[in-house]
């Protein structure tokens, strides 16, 4: 590992999904091995973001600089797990394949997997409790399984920054204290890890950094800092209810959670 | 014993039946990219688009198999260019490209007064018709496939399974998946002989979706799938020797008959 600080550079960046602009002049920071909560309501723009991170959907305007470079000068660095896994699950391949991708760009493309690879993947895939999978079909696995697969596979990567969009949502309990888990161990490696959650009492517990976001960004800070009534207010509109006492409801209607 | 092994005694016998095997080893491979991608309609809309690209190689007096690959390449690009506007679905842009190019074929061939090869031969295949030219042809463009298929197995894999991921590792995805549309086409062009063009589609999904039901991981796929198209292509060659029916249509039914078996005994397992 490297002494670079893997620093994430967010300029003022548009981005547009299917001709509407979806974020509109965002720009924040994220220090090495940051854990960043992005939170706010349906449509605000976090799964977009993410993926304008990714370099799945193009910058209407701005940059993205990670360790001061523009993306794709980086092969490997950014390990991405999108909300639900949009592959085949009939597709001929067992866990410790899907494991192994995350290989992919360390060795090349026409190098076999060697040893060191294959004791990353093991290491991967006992970490997320799941190393007696290794020779199953991934259409043999239950949802939370599944969802661990592709966990493996991100930690496989050995990324210097992780993006997870709604991890928590719709997964099991066990799934849920996996990925916390996860999160903890990539905090000992220095990882970045950037969540979006609509939990938002996780958020203001375990991360140390939150991001508001609802098209551009409402606050960014500590929990403390951005988890506040006029913040709160500007991001969720009416969703948010302040009482007399002083507490705040948020009702948010979550979308459907999908099968896997 | 003797009457049994008499046909390969026979050279052309021979060479169609190397060509055969190629063919169907090729066919299966590329395949099993066709059934994973769902691309059946693509490999036939290929098959058949060639025929434009045939006519016009014999009025010019050129090589046959050089005018069914230009006419192949520019419809698989084509048909990646108007899908890729995003005004026409895929599904429909094939039908569109294919249905043109097949009737554009189909007029000039017949508006040929002197064509001397059979439009049947091109459409269900004369593999019996295998000269040694094009038998080396055949086996140098396979060659050259496989290699291709095998060099790039893991990005193929990759962009297949999960483009998301691909994405992220910034793999070169619009250039991975031109080159397998021109491999499907290099593979369709190759069958013609052996085939033709109405049936090339059928080697191309049959073996790979018989592999499908059995097989656990992407390289035993292609290695069953392979299997099952180079058997089906000897059996159906002996067979359509000695009933005297087109090879073509016996290859691919055997292949067929192999298919439904296989689907019969996964069924009578559960």
């Amino acid at each position: 590992m490297t002494h670079t600080p893997h620093r994430l550079e967010v300029e003022n960046i548009s981005v547009a999904y299917e001709d509407k602009i979806v974020l509109k002049d965002v720009s924040f920071q994220v220090p090495h091995g940051a854990r960043i909560a992005v939170v706010g309501p349906n449509g605000a723009g976090k799964s977009t973001l993410f993926k304008a991170l990714v370099g799945l959907l193009p910058l209407r305007k701005g940059n993205i600089l990670i360790h001061g470079l523009s993306l794709g000068n980086h092969k490997d660095c950014v390990a991405y797990i999108p909300q639900r896994e949009e592959v085949d699950w009939r597709f001929p391949v067992t866990v410790e394949d899907v494991v192994m991708m995350g290989r992919f760009n360390t060795r090349g493309w026409f190098s076999p997997p060697d040893k060191e690879d294959r004791e990353i993947v093991k290491r991967s895939l006992e970490e997320m409790g799941i190393f007696n999978l290794s020779k199953s079909s991934i259409s043999d696995l239950s949802g939370g399984q599944q969802q661990r697969v592709f966990l493996a596979r991100a930690l496989a990567q050995e990324p210097h920054i992780l993006l997870m969009d709604e991890p928590f949502t719709g997964v099991d309990i066990n799934t849920q204290e996996a990925t916390l888990n996860l999160l903890d161990r990539l905090k000992e490696r220095q990882v970045t890890a950037i969540i979006s959650t609509h939990d938002l009492n996780l958020a203001a517990t375990r991360f140390e950094t939150v991001l508001l976001l609802n098209k551009n960004i409402v606050a960014y800070g500590s929990a403390q800092e951005v988890l506040r009534q006029e913040n709160l207010s500007k991001a969720f509109g009416n969703s948010l209810l302040v009482m007399d006492s002083g507490s705040m409801i948020v009702d948010e209607c979550c979308p459907p959670v999908g099968e896997h | 014993m003797q009457l049994f092994l008499q046909p390969f005694s026979y050279a052309f016998m021979q060479r169609g039946l190397l060509a055969g095997t190629m063919v169907g080893i090729l066919c299966a491979v590329m395949g099993t990219y066709v059934v994973l991608r769902g691309m059946a309609f693509l490999g036939d809309a290929l098959a058949h688009a060639i025929m434009p690209g045939v006519a016009i190689a014999y009025i010019l007096g050129g090589n046959l198999l050089i005018g069914a690959l230009i006419a192949a390449a520019v419809v698989a690009l084509g048909i990646g260019y108007f899908s890729r506007q995003g005004a026409v679905k895929e599904d429909t842009a094939i039908g569109i490209l294919f249905a043109a190019a097949l009737s554009l074929g189909v007029a000039m061939i017949s508006s040929i007064r002197s064509y001397a090869v059979d439009l049947s031969h091109i459409l269900f295949g004369n593999v019996l018709g295998v000269s040694s030219t094009d038998l080396w042809i055949t086996f140098g463009l396979g060659f050259l496939v496989l290699s291709v298929v095998i060099l790039l197995y893991r990005p193929f894999l990759v962009i297949s399974f999960d483009p998301v991921l691909a994405a992220t590792l910034r793999l070169p995805s619009e250039l991975l998946r031109n080159v397998m549309l021109l491999l499907l086409a290099l593979t369709v062009v190759i069958s013609l002989q052996t085939v033709g063009v109405g049936l090339a589609a059928a080697m191309l999904i049959t073996p790979a979706a018989t592999a499908y039901l059995i097989t656990k991981r992407l390289a035993s796929m292609m290695v069953v799938s392979a299997s099952i198209g180079a058997f089906s292509s000897l059996v159906g060659l002996y067979i359509s020797f000695l009933l005297n029916i087109v090879s073509g249509s016996a290859i691919v039914l055997t292949a067929t008959v192999i298919f439904l078996l296989v689907f019969m005994l996964k069924r009578g397992k559960r």
